[in-house]
C-alpha cells in the first residue's frame, strides 16, 4: 500500500519534471520564433484586422508624430500606430533593415545610407512633412541678444571661450549640444559649425556637453547663465532667450518664426522628413496623405513647427 | 525496486541542478565570445594609435577611447571616495553601535536605497545636485564628474553597507566580550578588534560596490555632461566628462551593424568587461586570503 502511494507520488514528480523541461524548452523556442515575426506584421494583414503601423526615428519629431498618430487613430480606429524616438540615425537604420513602416528624420537621408538600403532591397521614398527652425538659446539674463553664424561656429569650435569676447559678461561659455545620433546635431554641425561648407572638417570642441535629450538642454540653459544651446523651435519654452541670427556680419539679425522661416530669411531652418521603405501600402499612404492635409499641418503649427505649404 | 526508482529520481534532480550550474558558465562564455567576436574587428578597422588617441567623435571617424576610459575611472574614483568611508561607517554604526530597534529600521531602509532605480537618481541629480553644486562651488556647469560621483556613491553605499554589515555580524561575539573584558573601550573594541576581524569582508564589500559604479549607466549619462574631455588634473573632477557606459548606451541605437563605429563600441564593452573582471578578481583574492590572515591574527 505504502509502496504504491509512494510510487504514484514518485511518478508524478517525474512527470512534473518532464513537463517542466518541455515547457522550458518550448518557451525558449517560442521566444526565438517571435523575433522573426515582428517585422512583417503589417504586410500580411487582412481587411477585418487592425492595421499596424510602426513609426520610428527623430527625437525632434517624436511629439509631432505622436500627435499625428493620436489624431489619426481617432479618425481611423482600425489603424494602430506605434511611435518611438531614438534619433534620426536610429530611424534610418531601421529603415535600412526594413523593420519600420515609416522612419522620421530631421535630416535628409545620406547617399551611402540609400546605398546600404538598396543592398537590403529597400528603396527609400522621401516625404517632406514639416519644416523646423533651430533656435539658438541662452539664459534669459544673458545680455547677448544676437549673434552671427560665424560667431556661433567659433563658440562651438572653442575659438571663443568667454562671453566677454562677444561683449557679454565675464563668464565662461558652457556649450550644450544633442548627442551625435541626433539629426539636429548633424544638421547643426554641417550648416552652422561648418557654415554649409562640405569640405570643412571642423568639429565640435571636445568640451561640448552632449546631452541625451532636448529637454535636458532646455533645463540646463534655463538654469545656467553660462550656457548656450540649440534646439528645434518646437521645444523652446518661454523660460529661455532665443537669439537673433545673422547670416553674415552686417546683415539683419533675424528671429525664428513662421514667417521668417517660410520666407527663407532665418538662417538655420530645415525640412523634416518621413521615409517609407519602398512604395507604401494603401493604409500607410492614406496616413501620409492625411498628414499633408490642413488638419495634419495644423498639428505641425500647434507644436511650434512650421507647416509645409 | 523503490531504491532503484529513488536513484533514477535522484539522478534527474542532480542533472537538472548540474545543468543550471553549468548554464551560468555557459552564458558567461557566450557573452564573452559575443563581445570578442564583435569587438576585436575594431583593432583591424581602426589603427591602435588612433584607438587610444584623445578625440572621440565617431560620426567623423575619430575613435579615441582614451577620454572615455579615463572618464569612467575619474567617476569611479570619485564615487569610491564618497561611498567607502560613508558605507563602512554606516555599517559599523548599524552592526555595532545602534540599538536593536534602530537597527531594525535602518537595515530595510538601506536595502530600499539599493532598490532605487538609477533613472530616479539621475532625476535627483539634474534637478537638485547639479544646480546645488554649480551655485555653491561656482562652477561653469553643474553637469560634472563630481555630480556623477556623488550619485554613484549613493548607488554603491547600500552594497557596501549590507555586505560589510554581514561581515561585522559574523565576527564571533566572544571577541567583543574578550576585548571589553580586557578593559578596552567600546571604540577601541570596534576599531582594534571587530573591524580588523571583518576586514576581508569589508574589503570585498568595497570592491563589489566599486564594481557596481563602473558599470552604472543611466545616472552618469544624465548628470556628467558627456563631454569627451581627457581628464589631466584633479580639476577634471569639477568638469564634464564622458564615461564608457554612457557612450555605449547613447550610441548603440544609432550605429549601423558591422561598421567600425559598431565594432569600436563593442571594443569599449570589452574594456569595460576587463575592468569589472579585474575588480572581481581582486575581490575574490581578498576573500580567499581572508582565512589565513584572520586565523593568524585571531588564534
Amino acid at each position: 500500500m505504502f509502496w504504491q502511494v509512494s510510487f504514484i507520488i514518485f511518478n508524478m514528480r517525474k512527470v512534473f519534471s518532464y513537463i517542466f523541461i518541455v515547457l522550458f524548452f518550448s518557451i525558449l523556442l517560442l521566444s526565438g520564433c517571435q523575433k522573426s515575426n515582428n517585422g512583417n506584421q503589417s504586410a500580411d494583414q487582412n481587411a477585418t484586422d487592425y492595421y499596424y503601423l510602426e513609426n520610428k526615428g527623430s527625437d525632434t519629431m517624436v511629439n509631432l508624430a505622436l500627435y499625428w498618430a493620436e489624431e489619426y487613430q481617432k479618425l481611423h480606429p482600425e489603424v494602430r500606430i506605434s511611435v518611438t524616438g531614438g534619433g534620426s540615425g536610429t530611424g534610418i537604420s531601421s529603415l535600412i533593415n526594413n523593420t519600420v513602416d515609416l522612419a522620421n528624420a530631421s535630416r535628409q537621408i545620406k547617399l551611402e545610407e540609400i546605398e546600404s538600403a538598396n543592398k537590403n532591397g529597400v528603396e527609400p521614398i522621401e516625404y517632406v512633412v514639416a519644416r523646423d527652425a533651430i533656435a539658438v538659446i541662452v539664459h534669459p539674463e544673458n545680455p547677448i541678444n544676437q549673434l552671427t553664424l560665424q560667431e556661433i561656429s567659433d563658440i562651438y569650435t572653442g575659438k571663443i571661450q568667454n562671453w566677454n569676447q562677444l561683449g557679454g559678461e565675464d563668464r565662461p561659455i558652457v556649450r550644450l549640444s544633442r548627442e551625435t545620433n541626433s539629426g539636429t546635431h548633424v544638421y547643426f554641425l554641417e550648416e552652422v559649425i561648418r557654415l554649409g561648407n562640405s569640405k570643412d572638417k571642423t568639429i565640435f570642441s571636445a568640451n561640448t556637453l552632449l546631452l541625451p535629450s532636448s529637454e535636458g538642454i532646455i533645463a540646463e540653459v534655463r538654469a545656467n547663465r553660462n550656457a548656450i544651446g540649440y534646439d528645434g523651435l518646437g521645444y523652446i519654452t518661454e523660460e529661455v532667450k532665443v537669439l537673433g541670427i545673422a547670416r553674415e556680419k552686417g546683415t539683419d539679425y533675424i528671429f525664428p518664426s513662421l514667417n521668417t522661416v517660410n520666407e527663407n530669411l532665418y538662417a538655420i531652418s530645415r525640412n523634416l522628413y518621413i521615409y517609407a521603405p519602398g512604395t507604401p501600402p494603401t493604409f500607410v499612404k492614406a496616413y501620409l496623405d492625411w498628414i499633408m492635409t490642413s488638419e495634419g499641418q495644423k498639428i505641425v503649427d500647434d507644436l511650434g513647427f512650421i507647416p509645409v505649404e | 525496486m523503490k531504491e532503484n526508482q529513488t536513484r533514477i529520481f535522484e539522478k534527474i534532480i542532480t542533472r537538472t541542478i548540474q545543468f543550471s550550474g553549468y548554464s551560468s558558465i555557459l552564458f558567461v562564455l557566450l557573452i564573452l565570445f559575443f563581445l570578442l567576436s564583435e569587438g576585436t574587428p575594431a583593432l583591424f578597422d581602426v589603427p591602435l594609435s588612433q584607438l587610444f588617441s584623445e578625440r572621440w567623435y565617431p560620426i567623423e571617424d575619430y575613435y579615441g577611447i582614451l577620454p572615455l576610459i579615463l572618464g569612467s575611472l575619474v567617476v569611479t574614483l570619485g564615487a569610491s571616495l564618497v561611498a567607502v568611508p560613508f558605507g563602512i561607517l554606516t555599517a559599523v554604526f548599524i552592526a555595532e553601535i545602534a540599538p536593536k530597534w534602530l537597527q531594525e529600521i535602518m537595515k530595510p531602509l538601506v536595502e530600499l536605497l539599493a532598490g532605487l532605480p538609477s533613472v530616479v537618481l539621475g532625476f535627483l541629480g539634474i534637478l537638485v545636485v547639479s544646480p546645488f553644486l554649480r551655485d555653491t562651488l561656482n562652477l561653469p556647469t553643474g553637469l560634472t564628474a563630481l555630480t556623477g560621483s556623488l550619485l554613484l556613491g549613493g548607488i554603491a553605499i547600500p552594497t557596501i553597507v549590507s555586505i560589510s554589515e554581514d561581515a561585522l555580524n559574523n565576527v564571533p561575539e566572544s571577541y567583543r566580550h574578550g576585548s571589553l573584558a580586557l578593559g578596552l573601550t567600546r571604540w577601541q573594541t570596534i576599531w582594534g578588534v571587530t573591524v580588523p576581524a571583518a576586514k576581508s569582508g569589508i574589503l570585498m564589500a568595497v570592491m563589489l560596490g566599486v564594481g557596481r559604479t563602473i558599470g552604472e549607466t543611466m545616472t552618469v549619462m544624465m548628470v556628467t555632461g558627456n563631454a569627451p574631455v581627457v581628464p589631466t588634473t584633479l580639476q577634471a573632477l569639477f568638469m564634464p566628462i564622458r564615461t564608457m557606459t554612457a557612450t555605449i548606451a547613447s550610441e548603440m541605437g544609432e550605429v549601423a551593424t558591422g561598421s567600425s563605429h559598431y565594432h569600436v563600441l563593442f571594443f569599449i564593452g570589452i574594456v569595460l568587461f576587463l575592468f569589472t573582471l579585474l575588480v572581481n578578481v581582486i575581490a575574490s583574492n581578498i576573500s580567499s586570503r581572508k582565512l589565513k590572515r584572520s586565523e593568524r591574527i585571531l588564534s
